[in-house]
């Protein structure tokens, strides 16, 4: 059999090239210095109506994506048939703003923003420790404002409040005495002041967030 | 039921009515025939209801395939006006309709039943959902006191189908079920569409209801941005009118949003060449001086060649596929990007937008028509595609002694039907033949899997597409061999509604778009791809009650073709092609669009 001929024209070496190139998020770059965006953590609040199947949606959009989520949280709220979904997660910025566009689209969405870097987060832990040296770990416990909720002879357990970095210090503090176990609730948050956590967003600013430059905001809490 | 209830007032609330009884089943059917025509029978079921829902939205066809926990629905939809296609496998169901909502622009009802009835749906679910097709799946489901059990034809359909529909409900109140339906509807075709779902339990159907759906309504949380920001309007203006070498991109958002017309205008108005992506096929005439026809892995070099060197694109109703794009590192990179569309989440999600106008297609082109007074300086621009549109000319050879080229049968077709003929398509190589070699030049005209690919679509999307098309439009499906084995039951429904449509199987023993791969990156090495023998698809057409056709020479192919156009209701061709023909040009995947290879030493 014969092969197939193709078709003719100038080969590929033969063609003219453009002098431009993107990077692999579709931004158009100076060839000379290959620009990247870095992944930040940020949290992002969604209010939601409170209905089966919207933790699934919401997960399911994450997995299938292939956003990087570090923790979620949800909630009832002060609305009847409301809910507060909370999400760290950890992307590069065209990512961030995918992960909000992909979310408003889900039918069970009332709002959803990503909260400044001086929002209000919060987490809690328990974690349990062995109680062999009882006055080191009340020392340690003071230390971290934690509460004691449960004790025995050979266990205490802690309650820890605060941002991700406190919880962190202080299950790496605790470990001298030997953790038993630990469980975490993730990170919720509210935005300060009379900033709304999650004013309905008006549908022209999901145009204008597509066209914003993006900028590196320093970000820890 | 031995009364009729009263009708239902639309001012009650819909969520806490709770006299409803759920557990009895409706005892007979309505006593008495409605005599007239203006007032329709008030419903008494869930089921009626769903059905209501349906008449209300104006439905006029359904596709479906019946069973245990759909009956209650099949059997409201027994008295009801709508035409009902009894298909012969699910997955021919999801296509019709997806093709009926592409040729119509309404939405394509499909019914299946619980279990592997609504699992034999999802790859037509998946397909509407890449190609933003309206369609509404309504699927049966166990009564709701056995789901989570494990039942008889039990499936978590909403929990399966989550990641290939729009939305999806499942509905579990009798008197919610039929604005479930509505609603469903509206989302369908509002906005972006796309599939919908409403899973229906059978005891919901089953149950006692007299209310009424509500009107197709998307709700409260589902907001649409209709127009573009003007400011960005303005500036992507400014920039269209500084351009030196633009190009406008069309893709399937255009032919959605009924935005042919005004993209057209504005085209020919300032002479900017147009590209089209796959989906898009149709919005531009193809035989107009500034057609580049279709770009991507197997778009034409000319199309190709003006998206690799524009210095501004206006892309509209796109979601720049990778199959379009090619490597992203390459794409249009001098271009800068004026990205019309509806869905906010495509902006900037593949290519980045800097121009990014969300809103419907028809009012952002128009819109943007306002915004531009004088037409891009670009003579000399459309003079270099004039000449990519020789230089890389689809010519092909086909002589004599060789067997048929399907590039020939394409054009053949194309020749016999008329202008508005509806062409669908399986999926592999006898497509790409099928969007090259056909000359389109009317939106939804052009019917097929684009983004996921299906191979089997193409005979039941003609099935759909038939229902939808007008008389005069001739309904063609080009399939290849391995398509067609896929789902060639579907002549059944065809015979026995029988439809006027005409199947041309592009026949070359292969599932050709891999043995065209193989030879190219795999050594050769035709693993799985060569069917070497394949049924005698004339023959097959004979026992099903179509008519057959066989050409395996050129001098029989203008005869045969009008033959089988004449015929009046379903009939294959199988065209014994040369099995060696390849698809031309060729973007490797994740490749430059501007390094096409037009022969496999080039790949």
């Amino acid at each position: 059999m014969t092969r197939d001929q193709g078709l003719d024209g100038p080969a590929p070496d033969e063609r003219p090239t453009p002098a431009g190139r993107r990077n692999k998020q579709g931004i158009r770059i100076d060839p000379e210095v290959e620009a990247r965006h870095e992944p930040r953590r940020t949290v992002i609040s969604a209010l939601v109506e409170h209905e089966p199947g919207v933790l699934a949606e919401v997960s399911g959009l994450f997995s299938r994506r292939q956003f990087n989520i570090e923790s979620l949280t949800v909630g009832p709220t002060d609305e009847d048939g409301r809910a507060r979904i909370t999400l760290v997660v950890e992307e590069p910025d065209p990512g961030i703003d995918q992960i909000k566009k992909q979310l408003r689209k889900l039918l069970p969405a009332i709002a959803v923003r990503e909260l400044e870097p001086d929002a209000m987060r919060r987490e809690l832990a328990l974690v349990k420790v062995n109680a062999e040296r009882p006055d080191q770990v009340a020392a340690v416990a003071d230390m971290y404002d934690a509460k004691t909720v449960d004790s025995s002879p050979q266990t205490a357990t802690f309650e820890i409040t605060g941002a991700r970095q406190k919880i962190e210090a202080a299950i790496e503090t605790f470990s001298q005495f030997g953790i038993r176990e630990i469980a975490r609730t993730g990170t919720t948050a509210l935005a300060r002041g009379t900033d709304d956590t999650a004013a309905p967003t008006p549908p022209e600013s999901s145009a204008s967030e597509a066209n914003q430059q993006y900028t590196q905001p320093a970000d820890d809490d | 039921m031995s009364e009729r209830a009263p009708p239902v007032t639309a001012t009650e609330e819909q969520h806490d009515d709770q006299e409803t009884t759920r557990e009895e089943p409706p005892e007979s059917a309505a006593t008495e025939e409605s005599t007239t025509d203006a007032e329709p029978t008030p419903v008494t079921t869930g089921a009626e209801s769903v059905v209501r829902a349906l008449e209300n939205a104006g439905v006029e066809h359904a596709f479906g395939v019946q069973g245990g926990a759909i009956m209650p629905v099949y059997d409201a939809l027994y008295d009801s006006e709508i035409h009902h296609v009894t298909m012969a496998h699910e997955q021919g169901a999801s296509h019709a309709a997806d093709a009926y909502g592409i040729v119509s622009g309404e939405p394509g009802i499909c019914l299946a039943t619980s279990g592997p009835g609504a699992t034999n749906l999802v790859t037509g679910l998946a397909d509407a959902d890449m190609d933003s097709d309206p369609v509404v799946a309504l699927t049966g489901q166990v009564p709701t006191e056995f789901v989570g059990n494990d039942a008889f034809q039990e499936t978590d359909t909403t929990g399966v189908t989550m990641p290939v529909t729009k939305t999806n409900t499942f509905s579990s109140e009798p008197d919610r079920v039929g604005t479930d339906v509505s609603e469903a509807f509206a989302l369908a075709s509002e906005g972006r569409p796309g599939p919908t779902l409403v899973d229906l339990p059978k005891d919901v159907t089953n149950a006692e209801t007299d209310r009424e759906p509500d009107e197709p309504r998307t709700p409260d949380t589902y907001e649409v941005q209709q127009r573009a920001d003007p400011e960005f309007v303005d500036a992507a203006a400014e920039r269209v009118e500084g351009s030196q070498r633009p190009v406008m991109l069309l893709g399937g958002g255009v032919i959605k949003a009924e935005a042919s017309e005004v993209c057209r205008e504005f085209a020919i108005e300032h002479e900017i060449p147009v590209v089209t992506t796959m989906p898009g096929i149709g919005a531009f005439p193809e035989d107009h001086e500034l057609s580049m026809e279709m770009a991507g892995m197997h778009g034409t070099g000319y199309a190709n060649m003006a998206v690799t060197h524009c210095d501004t694109m206006i892309a509209v109703g796109t979601r720049f596929d990778d199959r379009l794009t090619g490597g992203i590192e390459t794409f249009a990179p001098d271009a800068e990007i004026i990205h019309v569309d509806i869905d906010p989440a495509e902006i900037s999600k593949n290519i980045h937008a800097d121009y990014p106008l969300v809103g419907d297609a028809d009012t952002v082109v128009s819109q943007l028509a306002e915004a531009v007074e004088e037409s891009p300086q670009a003579t000399k621009w459309r003079a270099q595609c004039q000449q990519w549109k020789s230089d890389y000319s689809m010519a092909y050879e086909a002589p004599e002694d060789e067997p048929i080229k399907p590039q020939f049968v394409v054009e053949a077709l194309d020749e016999a039907t008329s202008d508005r003929a509806v062409v669908t398509t399986g999926v592999g190589q006898h497509q790409m033949w099928a969007c090259q070699y056909w000359t389109y030049t009317e939106p939804r005209t052009w019917v097929s899997s684009h983004g996921l690919g299906a191979m089997g679509y193409g005979l039941p999307a003609a099935i759909g597409a038939r229902f939808a098309a007008d008389d005069d439009q001739e309904v063609v499906c080009i399939d290849g061999d391995g398509s067609f084995l896929m789902t060639l039951q579907g002549l059944s429904v065809a015979v026995r509604e029988n439809l006027d449509i005409t199947v041309a199987v592009l026949n070359n023993e292969y599932i050709g778009m891999v043995r065209q791969w193989q030879d190219a990156f795999f050594d050769g090495r035709h693993s799985a791809s060569d069917y070497g023998w394949m049924p005698e698809f004339d023959t097959l057409a004979e026992a099903f009650g179509a008519e057959g056709f066989r050409i395996d020479d050129y001098d029989e192919v203008a005869d045969t073709i009008d033959a089988a156009l004449a015929y009046d209701g379903p009939s294959v061709i199988d065209v014994h092609i040369d099995p060696q023909a390849n698809v031309y040009p060729m973007v490797p995947s994740g490749g430059d669009n501007g390094q096409f290879a037009l022969t496999e030493d080039q790949l």
